[in-house]
């Protein structure tokens, strides 16, 4: 009698899809000298993914002890800018700090240049790379998972590596996920705006590789859910927006619309004057929170990354790719020792949950789980940024009436401000339990 | 200034390797019924829906930036979508 362990398999994993997740999980595994296939549907890696935020970047060196050297990394973000806008005003909270340098804590990407390198990595250590290659189906025999079927073949493994991404059609079809609700999701819109080096530097105030983050909320999602982006790479800006997809659906908003007004908004359009516009693209982003995270395993068969609901938004960090570096280092030590054992049993890959929820990936999860919910008020969108930019202008705007005090000058705004007092200490209590 | 162009000239500097079989298949009745095309024509970024005089929704597969937003809203039973065959559809440079 044969048992999935014994049984002939074409490799001992195979993971479908090379992003940051999927090319984490194979190259642990190949170095640790197993079998392993990688299919990515794109022509070359990188070419079917899209980010619209900044890589927190010490986990790579976990893997990669001189990632930010050796990878094709951007520029290392010191500088990280809070902005809320409004149609004629916007305030913005500035930090710079020497210290996100030396270690270096973050780094804005490309995906087309990181990912090729990430999947030549896999291979330098041994894993086979399919690129152009869609995967149909997961295989199931014996009631587990044992493979894929793409393009008529079957290949067989020990272990599958769901890592295809937010619409995990593997999961999906497999009936392991069901359809996500519209307000988990939402849906980011990006140019990327071609700027000469030292144009960027001189606009932003950067020197040599550093680059600056914003995020934006307000007025550049018409007050829906959701919010701008804008980070700079070494010769290009990345800039767009995300709006959660019910906002969407209950607005009359048009998402490219909603794009180009953000990038047409008098904050924002003065800092990619006269670019280049090279790409323009959108991606699907989990918002749901630990909430999503869900049905990690099947016998055969481990999720990780955005096909297992790994991305998290704090209104400070947009996560996503570091999140998707951890699942991969617990994959693959959840699957490394199975195999060292000889048993893929699903009892054996069941250890991978509480292995994700152990590191730092699965810690933050449980850690932000309130902030998806907190993020839906609409005040974040709309009023607070104008009461904010309404106590300033109280502060700032000297016309020789007398002044007030700032307490007073603050009293005065809220009175009329849309907010009520009330709402304030609401929605303050709900941010220190929540973020 | 900053010209950003339409979306039909954003996308025409992208790349893409056209697929020979659209990956988007709808069935016009069920949209009809659920009066889902106005949906669709908007929240798509790349502008792959559009109505026809007749209110049926046209698709232009070759746009598509595959990003699945489309599917995410779609009444059950009124799109079929999937990825296109392998090594076809949008080809970032960038990302």
């Amino acid at each position: 009698m044969t048992t999935p362990d014994t049984a002939a398999v074409d490799f001992d994993v195979i993971v479908v899809g090379a992003g940051i997740g999927g090319c984490v999980t194979a190259y642990q595994l190949a170095r640790a000298g197993h079998d392993v296939l990688v299919v990515e549907r794109g022509p070359q890696p990188g070419a079917k993914n899209l980010s619209g935020g900044i890589l927190y970047c010490r986990v790579m060196e976990q893997i990669w002890p001189d990632f930010v050297r050796q990878a094709p990394v951007e520029r290392v973000i010191t500088r990280n800018r809070l902005c809320f806008l409004n149609a004629g005003s916007h305030v913005t909270v500035d930090y710079h700090d020497e210290r996100l340098a030396s270690p270096v804590n973050a780094v804005s990407v490309l995906r087309a240049r990181l990912d090729p390198w990430l999947a030549g990595q896999c291979e330098k250590a041994g894993a086979t790379v399919m690129p152009g290659v869609l995967v149909d189906s997961l295989l199931t025999e014996d009631n587990r998972i044992a493979g894929i079927r793409a393009g008529g073949d079957e290949l067989r493994a020990r272990v599958v590596v769901a890592a295809d991404g937010v619409n995990s059609f593997l999961c999906r079809n497999a009936g392991i996920r069901e359809r996500e609700p519209a307000r988990n999701l939402a849906l980011g819109v990006k140019s990327v705006i071609s700027l000469p080096r030292q144009v960027i530097e001189e606009r932003f105030g950067l020197t040599g590789d550093e680059g600056v983050a914003y995020a934006v909320v307000g007025d550049c999602t018409d007050g829906l859910g959701g919010g701008g982006f804008l980070y700079t790479n070494r010769e290009s800006v990345s800039a767009g927006i995300v709006v959660r997809l019910d906002e969407l659906a209950r607005s009359a908003a048009s998402s490219s619309d909603l794009h180009d007004r953000f990038l047409s908004h008098p904050a924002i359009t003065p800092l990619l004057r006269d670019g280049e516009p090279v790409e323009y693209g959108c991606h699907l982003i989990a918002e749901g929170g630990k909430a999503m995270v869900h049905d990690l395993t099947r016998p055969g068969l481990v999720v990780v990354g955005d096909a297992a609901g790994l991305s998290l938004n704090t209104g400070f960090t947009v996560r996503g790719m570091d999140l998707a570096a951890g699942s991969g280092i617990a994959a693959a030590t959840t699957i490394h020792a199975a195999l060292s054992a000889g048993d893929t049993s699903p009892l054996a890959l069941a250890g991978y949950p509480a292995e994700l929820d152990r590191c730092f990936a699965g810690l933050d999860m449980k850690t932000f789980a309130r902030a998806p919910r907190f993020l839906e008020n609409p005040r974040l969108y709309g009023a607070y940024g104008q009461l904010a930019a309404d106590v300033l202008h109280g502060i700032y705007d000297l016309d020789t009436t007398p002044r007030r005090r700032l307490l007073a000058t603050g009293l005065r705004a809220l009175r009329h401000s849309p907010v009520t007092m009330r709402q304030v200490a609401a929605d303050v209590v709900a941010a220190v339990r929540s973020l | 200034m900053l010209d950003i162009g339409t979306v039909p000239e954003r996308l025409a500097r992208n790349r893409y390797a056209l697929a020979e079989t659209s990956h988007i298949e709808v069935d016009q009745e069920a949209v009809r019924s659920a009066g889902a095309a106005t949906l669709l024509v908007r929240i798509c970024p790349a502008h792959v829906y559009s109505q026809a005089p007749d209110g049926s929704l046209v698709v232009q597969h070759a746009a598509c930036l595959e990003c699945g937003a489309c599917l995410a809203f779609a009444p059950p039973g009124s799109l079929r979508w999937h990825y296109p065959q392998g090594g076809t559809g949008i080809l970032y440079r960038e990302g």
